[in-house]
This record gives structure tokens, C-alpha cells and sequence, in this order.
């Protein structure tokens, strides 16, 4: 595991890998997006309950699915990053955060467009909404924590061990909020006995999940990618910064003896 | 065990001669519930309503507050290095350096908590509850209240970032702990509540120390 993990996982094997990969799935985010909009604005019908404003729920509910999906793969990246302190993992947990704060934000933006006409309020305390919401606060103080030192490395590693700590509570704080308050309606996808929405509907909803999949791993190898390309632009300068101020040393020195 | 008590003492010792800080949690406490009849009315309906809940938010804040400076001072003066390389595991420090601030705060917070039921009409019923859940829950709080704190040790603006860390994993705390003393008050059963609560601390005590712990290490690298 460890020896596979350091082949292909050093940052210049990455550099090269993702290259390859990274027309692909951008060009699989363009055809997936086009053919999921184009099935969820004007190939499905309208709900004969909720009218047009179903149609929201194309991107509510991948954004959703995402939301969390994404808190899985940092916490992932983050365990991986403190067992072997790989930094290349560090650098996958970095860079996946905003991505997912992004995703949260638009599920929360979207449900509440949606509750609008549906539930005639643009904020209901239900259970899923709330802890949603509690996964954005989540995503900014991973963010916030990250930042929060001088030194980099830092700030990883204790962004690393809350995003663990999330991990861990995250359950505890869903099933808790859902004895809380249960409003909102029954989770339709997971469920016993098979989905109970219909094919029509269910068709561009799975193309738009993949859509939303196959952006976020576009998305994820740009950033880690510029995320190297930065580190090694810091690391350029750092030894230029160095190398003059040694010149200017040794200048001052032979001044000196004259 | 005899070291676990020695870092108890000392940081016990530390707060009494320092003094009035750690009584400071328990001032905001009082002045911030106090303040909630000032905001919302007079009305004692209103005020028995919102009573448990004011208190519990209220004593997040408090515990959040009190924790910021947790390990900060250990860090600065370099004692937290040497507690490091003590014989005593850092995950037992935590537990100690744990113990004594929920006997400086909790504690405190635990005994104005009933005072505070009776300013906000609180219906006598939930007393003994809010107690019970209050001793419970202060705990807990604490322990996951010192992980954050041990998070942001040496951070740029720590107090704001603590908060954003602590508070979202509060929430299950908060709402049992609420849940208990409602139900108790409407004459309900608040044992399962209460054993929520309890199960809580025990997965706090069991898990949180391992975190801190290693916050602090990366920290002190």
C-alpha cells in the first residue's frame, strides 16, 4: 500500500498523471452538464405537485450529495495525510475544502428558493437544513483553521485533525438534529424497497450527479495542480531570498576587511 | 494517578492566585441570561418558554469563552513542552488540565444554573434536570471545548476561530441537554435524555483526548 502509494502519489508523477487526465474530465463535465440541463430544464416534465419549481431540485439535491461526498474524500485525504504524512494528501484536503464549502452553499442556496413557493418560507428549522448548515460551519472553520498561521505546514496539520474530528461528530450531530425536528420530507433516493421518484425525473437527476462528480474532479486537480505550481514558485524565491542575502553578507564582509 | 492530581493542583493553584479569571465564565453566564428578559420582554409565559434554552446557549458561550486560553499560557512560557516530555502521556494531561477547568468553570456554571431557572420562571419541575443534564453536559463541553483550544494554540486571532471550530460541534450537547429539561418540565420522561447526554461524555472522554493530544504535538514540533 505504502511503497504503490509513494510511486504514483510524488507530486511530479501527479503533475503528469492529472495532465492526462484533466482534458478528459473537463470535457466529460461540458457533455454531462449540457446533456443533464438540457434533460432537467427542458426534457423532463413538470412535477403534477410542485409544478415548474422541481426543477430546482437538479441541482439542489447533487449539490447536496456533493456537500457531503466532499467532507468524506478531505476527511479521507486528511487521515491519510496524518498516517503517512504524505503531502501530497495535505495538499488533496487543501485543496478540496472550498470546493466543498461551495457545494454546501449551493444546496442551502437552492432549498431555500425552493422552500419558498413549497413550504411559503425561505428558511425552515427542519433537520436536514439545519444540519446542512451545521456541515457549512464545519467546512469554514477547516478553512478558517487553515489559514490561521504563519506557518503552513502548521495549519495543515491542525486543519487535519479537525477535519477527523468533523468526521466523527458529523453523524452524531445529523442523527441528533433529526430527533430535533423532522419536517422535511422523507429522503426519497436511499431508501428500502428501491426510489419512490419517478424515472422521468430519476433520469436527469443521475446524469446531473455525475455532472456535478465529474466537476469536482476537474475542479480538485486544477487547484492541487496549482496548488504544487505556487508551492514551488514559494520555494523559488525563498532560495533566491536566501542566496541575496548571503551575497549581501559576504559583500559586506570583504567591505569590511578592506 | 499521583501526577494526573499533581497537574490538577496545579492548575488550580495557577487560577486561585491569579484570580477572578476563571470566575469570569460565570459572570458572563449570569449578565448574558440576564440580559435576555431586558431583550425579550417580561412576560414570565415567554421567559418559562425560552428558560432552558437561554441557559444552555448561554452556558456554550460561557465554556467557549473560558476555553480560549486552555493551553495558550502553558505554550508561551514553555511549560507546555516540558508537560510533553513528562512520563505522564499528553492524553492524560489533557484529561487533568480538563478536570481542573470543569472544576474552575463547569462547576460554577452547574451551581448558577438552578439561580438562573428561577430568574426566568423556569417551572420547578425542570430543577433537578437541568442540574443532572448541566453535569453531564459541562463536561463534555469542556473536553471538546480543549480540543479546539488545543487547535488554535499559537494561531493568529484565536478567540474568533475557536468558536467557529467548537461551536458547530456543540450542537448535539445543546440539543439533549434542552430536550431533557423540556421534557422534564412538561412532565415527561427525561431519563433517555439524560442517558444520551451521558453517552456523549463518555464518547467525548474516550475520543477527545487522542485529538488534543495530537494538536498539541504538531503544535509543539
Amino acid at each position: 500500500m505504502k511503497r504503490v502509494m509513494h510511486r504514483f502519489a510524488t507530486p511530479a508523477q501527479f503533475l503528469r498523471l492529472s495532465a492526462a487526465i484533466l482534458p478528459w474530465s473537463a470535457g466529460l463535465t461540458v457533455v454531462l452538464f449540457a446533456v443533464g440541463l438540457y434533460l432537467a430544464l427542458i426534457g423532463s416534465p413538470p412535477d403534477y405537485q410542485q409544478g415548474e419549481s422541481v426543477r430546482i431540485m437538479y441541482v439542489h439535491v447533487p449539490a447536496a450529495w456533493m456537500a457531503v461526498f466532499v467532507y468524506a474524500v478531505m476527511a479521507a485525504a486528511s487521515a491519510v495525510a496524518l498516517i503517512w504524512r504524505h503531502p501530497l494528501a495535505y495538499v488533496a484536503a487543501r485543496a478540496s475544502a472550498p470546493i466543498g464549502a461551495c457545494f454546501t452553499f449551493i444546496a442551502l442556496a437552492t432549498g431555500s428558493l425552493w422552500g419558498k413557493p413549497m413550504w411559503g418560507a425561505w428558511w425552515v428549522w427542519d433537520a436536514r437544513l439545519t444540519s446542512v448548515l451545521i456541515l457549512f460551519f464545519l467546512y469554514l472553520g477547516y478553512i478558517a483553521l487553515m489559514n490561521a498561521f504563519e506557518d503552513q505546514t502548521r495549519g495543515e496539520r491542525a486543519a487535519a485533525i479537525l477535519a477527523l474530528a468533523g468526521a466523527v461528530n458529523l453523524p452524531i450531530i445529523h442523527w441528533s438534529v433529526e430527533w430535533w425536528n423532522t419536517l422535511h420530507q422523507p429522503a426519497s433516493m436511499a431508501r428500502l424497497g428501491g426510489p419512490t421518484i419517478h424515472g422521468s425525473l430519476l433520469a436527469p437527476l443521475m446524469v446531473m450527479a455525475l455532472a456535478f462528480g465529474a466537476y469536482f474532479v476537474t475542479v480538485l486537480l486544477l487547484r492541487i495542480r496549482s496548488e504544487l505550481v505556487a508551492r514551488k514558485v514559494r520555494a523559488i524565491r525563498l532560495v533566491r531570498v536566501q542566496a541575496a542575502e548571503e551575497a549581501r553578507l559576504t559583500r559586506q564582509a570583504r567591505h569590511a576587511e578592506a | 494517578m499521583s501526577r494526573f492530581l499533581l497537574i490538577v493542583r496545579r492548575d488550580l493553584r495557577i487560577a486561585f492566585r491569579q484570580g477572578g479569571d476563571s470566575s469570569m465564565a460565570v459572570v458572563f453566564f449570569v449578565l448574558a441570561v440576564v440580559l435576555f428578559p431586558l431583550g425579550v420582554g417580561p412576560e414570565a409565559n415567554v421567559l418559562a418558554r425560552i428558560s432552558s434554552g437561554v441557559i444552555w446557549v448561554t452556558a456554550l458561550l460561557a465554556t467557549m469563552l473560558s476555553l480560549e486560553l486552555l493551553f495558550q499560557a502553558d505554550y508561551e512560557d514553555g511549560s507546555l513542552e516540558l508537560l510533553a516530555l513528562a512520563p505522564l502521556p499528553l492524553e492524560t494531561v489533557v484529561l487533568a488540565k480538563c478536570l481542573a477547568n470543569w472544576l474552575l468553570i463547569g462547576l460554577p456554571l452547574l451551581v448558577a444554573a438552578p439561580l438562573l431557572a428561577v430568574l426566568l420562571h423556569m417551572s420547578a419541575a425542570g430543577f433537578a434536570t437541568l442540574a443532572l443534564a448541566m453535569a453531564l453536559g459541562t463536561p463534555t463541553l469542556i473536553l471538546i471545548g480543549a480540543l479546539g483550544a488545543a487547535l488554535t494554540v499559537g494561531a493568529r486571532r484565536g478567540g474568533v476561530l475557536l468558536s467557529l471550530l467548537v461551536l458547530p460541534l456543540f450542537v448535539p450537547v445543546l440539543i439533549f441537554g434542552v430536550a431533557a429539561v423540556d421534557h422534564a418540565i412538561a412532565g415527561l420522561e427525561a431519563r433517555p435524555l439524560l442517558l444520551a447526554l451521558a453517552g456523549l461524555l463518555l464518547a467525548a472522554l474516550a475520543l477527545t483526548p487522542w485529538a488534543s493530544a495530537a494538536a498539541l504535538r504538531q503544535a509543539l514540533e
